[in-house]
């Protein structure tokens, strides 16, 4: 008896240590995990907090005036964003006027329209292409396509709308080939794939019994389309759309190499501009004043503050849809 | 029964017209990737060969590779990978597993998205007051830390959706076998959901091997073969920005001829990441 009673306490002892041991490895493990989970949340804090000191000598020196001045001269250490928010706002609303039609056009013909056997391969072809890097049609925009729009496109039209009143400022000057207008349209290229697959993703979660349906009652695929898939995906396509526009707003590479890199408003779509990120990429390295250095962090800081509402409201977007769908 | 001719007609032409459109979008869409992918191979090939392994940047008119430059991303984008991944992956796993309807994981995850989607030359912006300001000079570490911050949001996200789709029965067998949580994780989630996390790191890898804005702040560039992670580093992207604005000749070859080496680079990783993420749910 007595044995029995011993060799099941020194069992018991074993178990516990075992038992403890294990959970000192759990705590460890969780809160390694959770450290981690902190750790994203410091790197945005960390984001803000030093986009914030940066942009203090700027902001001492200009004040609001910053937001609100055109004028961009080194030499003088005077620095004003606003040629560069306009560039940026204006290319971001040119890429998406043309990506999300047509984007959402690829994205119909993918689940509507598509012979069956293509569906696939055209799908990860366009998946593909919405991972290519945007250094990479910054580069044919610049050797490539700005050299062909200025003959083939700037110059006809620039000729057809030079005597009309409006027309005539929106698309006058010089027909450089770089400038706002090529900018917007390379952006556009490159957020169209992204569009494309976005609005796919959400379409492919219509429920064919809804589709069904009304193809049942007589629906045309248009009106199906139109009146039942896009109501139903609503505000994936909008939260998607508006991803596209967060991408496009903080595009860098593709915007730099082809905008033109002037700190001027003009009247023209057609004239060399900047935007945010090309002012950044093009003058941080050779800033030499620390005024300088500040004004083109104050420009980062506007930068993630307009892509930051832009995505935040893209999120609940989404979210609100997946909330939609029980998931 | 009276039909009405004139709706029905009309219904149908629209109906035409929204296909013909629609076809027209897909068409319009193809034909300009097409046009750049062409653009790319026709200028890349022309300029590719083995001295881009094996020979350095050159300066303007003379022979050269681009040795030092992919030697510089493979480095960085290495070294961003090694430090961010596992971050990545702990923190997805807290999201999963620890916190799932939690508030810090709610607000984890809503940041962690924005990140996702963040400008990276604003990325570029906080390391180069984080690592190059303190330290006084552009760095290869500087590089390695902006890309580590590019890969942990992708890798956080990926972890945590394949983690999501480890059914909860297989989570709760293990506990009523009495394994700890650490067990069940390391042992059982982990290993369910391996292929999906694998995939997170390789898209991570393509999304950074092509990052150009970030690193012109903080690896800068350099015309020489340079090991030193305390100096400044050339890597592909950095090099194909300088050397296509330039007016040089041959200097646009090569910088056409890392644009091609880049997007191979970014596509092989994609299918790869593609084929695997397919194992998974077969």
């Amino acid at each position: 008896m007595t044995d029995i009673s011993l060799s099941q306490t020194a069992d018991l002892t074993v178990r516990a240590q075992t038992a403890r041991r294990a959970g000192a490895g759990d705590t460890r493990f969780r809160l390694t995990s959770m450290a981690a989970a902190i750790l994203v949340l410091l790197i945005f804090a960390g984001v803000i907090a030093s986009l914030i000191l940066g942009s203090m000598p700027a902001f001492k020196a200009f004040g609001f005036g910053f937001i609100t001045t055109e004028a961009w001269s080194p030499a003088r250490d005077r620095f004003g964003a606003l040629g560069p928010i306009y560039g940026t706002l204006v290319t971001s609303a040119i890429a998406m006027l043309i990506a999300l039609p047509v984007g959402i056009g690829i994205a119909i013909f993918l689940t509507e329209l598509c012979p069956r056997m293509f569906r696939r391969p055209v799908g990860i072809a366009i998946e593909l292409l919405a991972g290519i890097p945007s250094i990479i049609y910054g580069i044919w925009g610049l050797f490539v396509f700005a050299p062909w729009f200025q003959g083939a496109v700037q110059e006809p039209v620039m000729n057809a709308v030079a005597d009309v009143p409006v027309l005539g400022t929106l698309f006058g000057g010089a027909p450089y080939g770089i400038g706002i207008f090529t900018a917007g349209l390379i952006l556009s290229i490159m957020i169209l794939p992204f569009i494309a697959a976005v609005t796919r993703d959400v379409l492919e979660t219509v429920p064919s019994v809804l589709k069904e349906a009304a193809y049942g009652v007589g629906a045309t695929q248009w009106e199906v389309i139109r009146k039942v898939a896009l109501p139903f995906a609503r505000n994936g396509v909008v939260g998607g759309a508006m991803l596209a526009l967060g991408r496009a707003l903080g595009e860098t590479m593709a915007v730099t190499f082809v905008i033109g890199n002037a700190h001027r408003i003009a009247p023209s779509l057609f004239a060399p501009g900047t935007s945010i990120s090309a002012a950044i990429a093009n003058e941080f390295t050779e800033a030499t004043t620390e005024v300088y250095t500040s004004a083109l962090i104050e420009l980062g800081l506007l930068l993630f503050v307009i892509t930051f509402i832009v995505l935040a409201a893209a999120q609940l977007m989404v979210r609100s849809m997946e909330k939609g769908q029980g998931k | 029964m009276v039909v009405n001719r004139a709706l029905y007609f009309r219904r149908r032409l629209a109906n035409s017209a929204f296909i013909v459109l629609s076809f027209s979008a897909a068409l319009f869409g193809l034909a300009w990737l097409g046009f750049i992918l062409w653009a790319l191979l026709s200028n890349g090939v022309a300029a590719l060969g083995p001295h881009l392994f094996t020979e350095t940047t050159p300066p303007p008119g003379s022979q050269g590779g681009l040795s030092n430059a992919i030697f510089g991303s493979v480095v960085m984008s290495l070294g961003a990978v090694v430090i961010g991944t596992p971050i990545g992956i702990f923190a997805g796993t807290y999201l999963a597993e620890y916190a799932r309807y939690g508030k810090l994981a709610f607000v984890v995850r809503f940041v962690n998205d924005i990140l996702l989607s963040a400008p990276s030359i604003v990325l570029g912006l906080f390391v180069y007051e984080l690592v190059v300001v303190p330290m006084g000079h552009f760095s290869a570490i500087a590089g390695i830390v902006v890309l580590a911050v590019i890969v942990i949001p992708v890798v956080v996200r990926t972890t945590e959706n394949m983690l999501l789709l480890v059914p909860d029965s297989l989570r709760e067998a293990a506990s009523s076998l009495g394994a700890p949580r650490n067990f069940v994780i390391k042992l059982v989630t982990w290993k369910a959901a391996r292929a999906g996390i694998i995939t997170g790191a390789l898209l991570a890898i393509a999304r950074i091997s092509g990052e150009t804005a970030p690193i012109l702040f903080t690896a800068l560039n350099n015309n020489f073969m340079s090991t030193d992670l305390t100096k400044p580093m050339a890597s592909l992207p950095a090099v194909i920005f300088q050397y296509a604005i330039s007016p040089y000749e041959d200097w646009h070859d090569l910088a056409w001829a890392g644009a091609l080496l880049v997007t191979i680079t970014v596509l092989t990783l994609s299918i790869i990441a593609r084929i695997l993420g397919n194992q998974k749910r077969t």
